[in-house]
């Protein structure tokens, strides 16, 4: 029933607003739309499309008649033999569980006690999200330093308490993966805190006296008013921290020194710039692999848009 | 719609279609930059003027190469328009220079990589040139400025030998013996480990995995040959055969002397730990003089050949990596471009050359060696008296194999060094994908 009611009071609307719409008005929203459109299919849409098309192709990236059709082979290869795919997904998932399991709720926690009128809550803040306005490629210079296994600062620490023991950070496959997701874990909770930051900056503290008077304590009110408030805050967070994890690159590129993937910090990102940059590229092959980035994406974004329209429908 | 509630749509006059109009056009400039800056190179087709792109970017090679320009400007009435870029980056977007409008003549390596691109038709043959300069060269640098097609492509400026560095005045101290066979080498790398030495520094961290390259290239050359080694280099033998077995077999031998947390640490810390007296040998190539500031620790630098391991192949085989210049496919300026190539690969142009930047060998035997210090001269000689010359794994081999396949596997079994049939298992299944016929 809904529906028949709503659907004569859009199209009214939709024609009063027509009636507002001069010649010069429908140029200026054909451009302002056009434009982005066009750069969006031009930029976005067609590489993605020629990734797809490229990803069936044996190529060596120099001529355009050496590009060989061989179906579905790459992903074949990818998935059967080819050594670092497997540790790849293993490490994107640990880098995903990581980063929404730690750093996501500890700046949720931190926006939370800053927003608490503290004293010098500003200058907490500003050092807590001072890692963020650094790209992630200087955040590697910063803890290549810190971990640098002669003259780190961390095996400096520990030799001053016990001498003889020397961590080789970096370089042990065991060990670098769960260093750099600190380092990446650092920058991540700065960043959350000031996303979450902002959305209590709009809760209405109403609710919260509410909540007191009703005789609920820091944990319930934060746990059963607050958060559940903040919908739409959590769902950003969510869905940046689930981004973050996927097109986790430059941070690892930067410590892991580049073309040719560390053992132990393999990631697809790095997988797909190994195949395609460099002097010899397999653009087919490399195409595969971030097909494959490019579909588990999708499905992120996919649950997202779904979860946004539904709302909105409502 | 909560957005739209919020900020209500109301379009009032032009100003704020004009700040829309400003950022688009804004938007639209920053879009057609990349596109601009393509098209800069196409400008100069200029008789007079010859484009050069260099990977030259650090401080000393840049003025080196300046050197070099410069007196050919004055020589031939020629400009060089010099396009130099940052070494890694010139690398790795070699495919794409190659392929839009490069300069007429460009820096590279000699080796498989240039044999690749002049198969490819990306680079143009010089016989010519070679006519002219062929009489200051050796048997084996003519060997390997040719192409698979027996054409010239490359004219080379130096080289720099790699080999086992080590500290006089450490060895004097603990009375160590220079090793010229594997048993020697073991043995003393035992005895610097009792001595609380490290004995072979090593630092693959972060980028520099390629370092590890030097240790297998000459395990396998000393143990294998140079056929072999060619031909496991160029995808031509199976990475499991017995031979390289049998390296990853020796290479397990001396694991145990190489320097702890080699992992995480860079080439130029490793180096500078032999430099401290920390380390007692490093497997590296002459650039080890980069990191020396102070020249009296120069001269208490010197090295030996990798010891033998076959008495078969001795120790005929060198590495040394060569660097020099191609000419690109449609050079806008021919001429000018093969003139500069005749004075690149002359004498007079290495000796200019060397004269900024000493820590290479020239290769044109009538290249002037009076101002060589003396690990150039013995450098020098180490390379004249070599039977094969070999360029390093990522030049000898197809680089992606290399960097994306080979250095990682090294790496890992580098921390837990088995039998390293796991290892060369894993190399030998990808090695189909990098080369096909």
């Amino acid at each position: 029933m809904s529906s028949v009611r709503t659907a004569p009071r859009s199209s009214s609307r939709a024609h009063t607003r027509s009636r507002r719409l001069g010649p010069g008005d429908r140029l200026f929203l054909t451009v302002v739309v056009g434009i982005p459109l066009l750069a969006l299919l031009f930029f976005v849409w067609l590489p993605a499309l020629a990734s797809i098309g490229l990803s069936f192709t044996n190529w060596d990236g120099l001529t355009l008649s050496d590009i060989h059709w061989v179906g579905l082979d790459n992903y074949h290869q990818i998935f059967t033999n080819y050594p670092p795919f497997w540790p790849a997904v293993r490490h994107n998932v640990a880098w995903l569980l990581f980063t929404a399991l730690l750093p996501t709720p500890f700046g949720v926690f931190l926006a939370y006690q800053l927003d608490r009128k503290i004293r010098f809550t500003r200058v907490y803040q500003t050092a807590i999200f001072m890692p963020m306005v650094l790209s992630l490629a200087v955040v590697g210079f910063i803890w290549e330093i810190i971990y640098n296994p002669d003259t780190g600062l961390l095996n400096g620490v520990i030799s001053a308490v016990s001498s003889g023991h020397h961590i080789d950070w970096l370089g042990d496959p065991n060990l670098n993966l769960w260093a750099v997701l600190v380092a990446s874990g650092w920058r991540h909770a700065g960043y959350i805190m000031i996303l979450y930051l902002a959305g209590l900056k709009g809760f209405d503290p109403a609710l919260k006296e509410a909540a007191a008077l009703d005789g609920a304590n820091g944990r319930q009110t934060f746990l059963r008013v607050v958060l559940p408030a903040l919908k739409p805050v959590n769902i950003i967070i969510l869905v940046v921290t689930v981004m973050e994890s996927l097109r986790a690159f430059d941070i690892v590129y930067v410590l892991g020194g580049g073309i040719g993937s560390k053992p132990g910090m393999e990631l697809l990102s790095l997988l797909i710039s190994d195949n395609i940059i460099g002097e010899s590229s397999h653009i087919g092959y490399g195409s595969a692999l971030a097909v494959i980035l490019l579909l588990v994406s999708l499905a992120a974004i996919g649950v997202f848009l779904f979860q946004t329209f539904r709302k909105e429908d409502q | 719609m909560t957005l739209q509630s919020r900020t209500p749509w109301t379009p009032t006059g032009p100003s704020r279609r004009k700040v829309v109009q400003g950022m688009l056009g804004v938007g639209a400039a920053a879009l057609a930059m990349p596109a601009l800056a393509a098209c800069g190179g196409g400008a100069a087709a200029d008789p007079k003027t010859v484009t050069f792109g260099s990977n030259g970017a650090d401080a000393t090679p840049k003025k080196a190469y300046a050197a070099v320009t410069n007196a050919f400007q004055k020589d031939s009435k020629l400009t060089v328009k010099t396009n130099a870029v940052d070494h890694d980056t010139f690398q790795n977007s070699i495919s794409t220079y190659l392929q839009g409008t490069p300069d007429d003549v460009f820096t590279w390596f000699a080796g498989y990589r240039m044999q690749y691109f002049a198969k490819k038709g990306l680079a143009s043959p010089i016989d010519d040139v070679w006519d002219k300069i062929g009489a200051g060269y050796s048997d084996a640098t003519k060997q390997l400025s040719k192409g698979e097609d027996g054409k010239y492509y490359f004219v080379p400026l130096y080289n720099y030998p790699w080999a086992v560095f080590y500290r006089k005045s450490v060895f004097q101290k603990y009375g160590y013996q220079i090793p010229t066979t594997w048993s020697q080498f073991t043995a003393l790398a035992k005895q610097m480990k009792k001595d609380g030495l490290s004995p072979i520094a090593s630092g693959y961290g972060g980028g520099d995995s390629w370092t590890n390259l030097g240790a297998f290239d000459y395990l396998n050359l000393r143990a294998n040959g140079y056929d072999f080694h060619m031909s496991l280099m160029r995808g031509q033998v199976a990475w499991t055969d017995k031979r390289a077995v049998r390296t990853i077999d020796l290479w397990r031998e001396i694991t145990p002397y190489y320097q702890t947390s080699a992992g995480g640490r860079s080439w130029q810390d490793a180096a500078q730990s032999l430099l401290d007296g920390k380390s007692g040998m490093a497997v590296i190539g002459l650039f080890l003089g980069q990191q020396v500031t102070d020249e009296t620790l120069r001269a208490d630098i010197d090295f030996f050949a990798f010891p033998e391991i076959d008495p078969a192949y001795g120790q005929d085989t060198v590495e040394a990596p060569t660097d020099g210049f191609m000419l690109s496919r449609k050079p806008k300026n021919l001429d000018g471009a093969k003139k500069f190539l005749e004075f690149l690969g002359s004498a007079q142009a290495e000796k200019l050359y060397m004269g900024v930047d000493p820590s290479n060998v020239a290769v044109n035997s009538g290249a002037d060696t009076s101002s060589y210090n003396a690990l150039q001269k013995k450098s020098a000689e180490l390379i004249a008296g070599a039977k094969h010359i070999t360029q390093f794994g990522d030049r000898d081999s197809d680089p992606g194999f290399i960097s994306t396949v080979v250095e990682p596997g090294l790496v890992e079994w580098l921390n837990h060094p088995d039998d390293g049939s796991a290892l060369l298992k894993k190399i030998e299944s990808q090695r189909s994908r990098f080369f096909t016929a």
